[in-house]
């Protein structure tokens, strides 16, 4: 698609950004588990994943963190949106949900392969209690990929319903609630297998287990087998219903759009 | 001096507060984000209870403490955070031709309010850290906590003359400044020992975020009792004597972009 390629190229372009955003990612990774580490040292018996899955989740979650983090990357959304020039965009004979979707999506994705292989080959070849493991099985390997990518589009859909809301506020700020929302109850601060324990439960059922929590935790075999397809079928599930929402308040806000100046 | 600081002061907050929802969103949202952090650190001691022989509550003053620091540096020294835009732009060349201090400009007219949220959440977690971390809190206790906010807000200065400093250099790549404040910052949340000697040797020695933070606490927890624990913070002052000197060193190296 053109629009990809025009996205994707224009992210090639900052190389030295890149490495900076890889080495800041990786010394990220390695202070978190760090932090983990100390708190298994503590005691053993109430950590509640094997450490090497936790250490599996944490790389993860750093190489692929583009894909995955519910933060908007599309500030030039919101930009088109409060300086007006969103009326352009709804000249283009194209569905602007779809226009805003893909364009994210390639948004992450360039910004993903520029930082996601150095990141992992590091995590592969570091010494032992940091090293990353290889997943379990080609299967588990399998769903982790389906995964990631369904996480990808419901974060997506979940970004446009943050962009939406810039209709009403005219503020970039004004999702931040929610992106925060999310991001914690994914597990984007701490695993999920972290919380307390009839909280973990309901967070697995809502949209917000269906992000970055479900890939991250298939790609180490902390979830597995049936668990695992379960979870991919409630992702789907929720992406569905985010994009129907979406679409809706789309149509709705569109009516009473008003352009700032010109 | 003091008089202009108090103009520009009232100036910034005017200008903020002319868009009262957006500054009300930021700030809620900052509240919001740093709340998450402090969730995080809850949740794990639910599970947990101790971390290297500390509990929660100690654990959440060195969180309040280093929350509070960063969230001063962001106020009032936001000029130097988002100081490759003003060479960008050429802000930066008007401040050279006015008759007052180059630092004194660029904090004196960047001033953001809405960072304020996450002083605002370090205050509800003194509120309750405080009052429940069973210390006894006699008078050098709290010069000792007192310290450990301002210096610290120091050393978070220092590192963000340091981010301004590279960009007279280059503008690509600043990112892994971030580890170190941003990062500093998150990483505070626990007493910075927790993550091995090493680190803890790096933050001593190097960039002395340690010196603010974990050292007093211990005095605070009465682990150590000699008083020069008490003066730990003031130690780390010295880390503006490199970050001044790398600011003049980028400050003559300085062509301006010609915008």
């Amino acid at each position: 698609m053109a629009l990809f390629r025009i996205r994707f190229s224009a992210g090639l372009q900052y190389r030295a950004a890149a490495i900076a955003g890889i080495s800041t990612q990786f010394a990220w990774g390695f202070m978190e588990i760090l932090a983990f580490m100390a708190f298994y040292r503590s005691n053993p018996a109430a950590f509640p994943m094997e450490f090497s899955h936790l250490v599996s989740y944490i790389w993860v979650q750093q190489a692929f963190l583009a894909l995955i983090m519910p933060w908007g990357v599309g500030g030039k959304v919101v930009e088109t949106i409060v300086n007006g020039n969103i009326s352009y965009e709804l000249a283009r004979p194209m569905s602007l949900y779809n226009r805003w979707f893909f364009e994210t999506i390639a948004d992450r994705v360039s910004r993903f392969i520029l930082r996601c292989a150095p990141i992992l080959i590091v995590a592969l070849v570091v010494p032992e209690p940091f090293r990353m493991t290889l997943p379990p099985s080609l299967p588990q390997l399998g769903m982790f990929a389906a995964a990631i990518l369904l996480t990808l589009c419901v974060v997506t859909a979940f970004c446009i319903l943050d962009y939406i809301s810039v209709f009403y506020t005219m503020s970039r700020f004004s999702g931040t609630i929610f992106v925060i929302t999310a991001d914690f109850f994914a597990g984007g601060y701490i695993p999920l297998p972290f919380f307390p324990e009839p909280l973990r439960k309901v967070v697995e059922l809502s949209p917000f287990g269906a992000m970055q929590n479900l890939p991250l935790r298939i790609y180490s075999g902390d979830i597995a087998g049936m668990h695992a397809v379960r979870g991919i079928a409630l992702q789907i599930f929720w992406l569905a219903v985010m994009v129907i929402i979406g679409k809706m308040l789309m149509k709705y806000s569109l009516k009473r759009v008003v352009a700032q100046g010109g | 001096m003091v008089r202009l600081y108090l103009k520009y002061f009232a100036i910034n907050i005017k200008s903020q507060m002319q868009y009262k929802t957006a500054f009300f969103l930021h700030l809620f949202g900052r509240i919001m984000l740093s709340f998450a952090t402090v969730a995080g650190v809850w949740f794990m001691f639910l599970r947990f209870n101790r971390v290297e022989g500390f509990t929660l509550n100690q654990v959440l003053l060195c969180t309040a403490v280093t929350m509070m620091s960063y969230s001063i540096t962001e106020v009032f020294a936001r000029g130097f955070d988002i100081f490759p835009r003003l060479l960008g732009n050429g802000e930066f060349d008007r401040y050279l031709v006015r008759p007052r201090g180059v630092i004194y400009q660029v904090i004196a007219t960047h001033m953001e309010f809405g960072r304020l949220g996450v002083f605002i959440q370090a205050v509800i977690v003194f509120c309750y850290a405080i009052p429940n971390s069973g210390i006894v809190w006699s008078p050098d206790k709290i010069l000792t906590l007192f310290l450990m906010i301002i210096c610290g807000a120091a050393v978070f200065s220092g590192l963000y003359i340091i981010f301004a400093s590279f960009s007279f250099f280059t503008v690509e790549g600043l990112e892994f400044m971030n580890i170190l404040t941003h990062g500093g910052k998150e990483f505070g949340r626990y007493p910075y020992a927790i993550y091995g000697e090493g680190i803890l040797k790096f933050l001593t020695f190097i960039i002395p975020l340690a010196l603010f933070q974990y050292y007093p606490l211990l005095y605070l927890i009465e682990r150590e009792s000699s008083p020069l624990y008490i003066l730990t913070p003031l130690l780390s002052m010295f880390f503006l004597v490199p970050c001044y000197v790398f600011w003049k060193i980028g400050l003559r190296h300085y062509k301006s972009t010609g915008s």
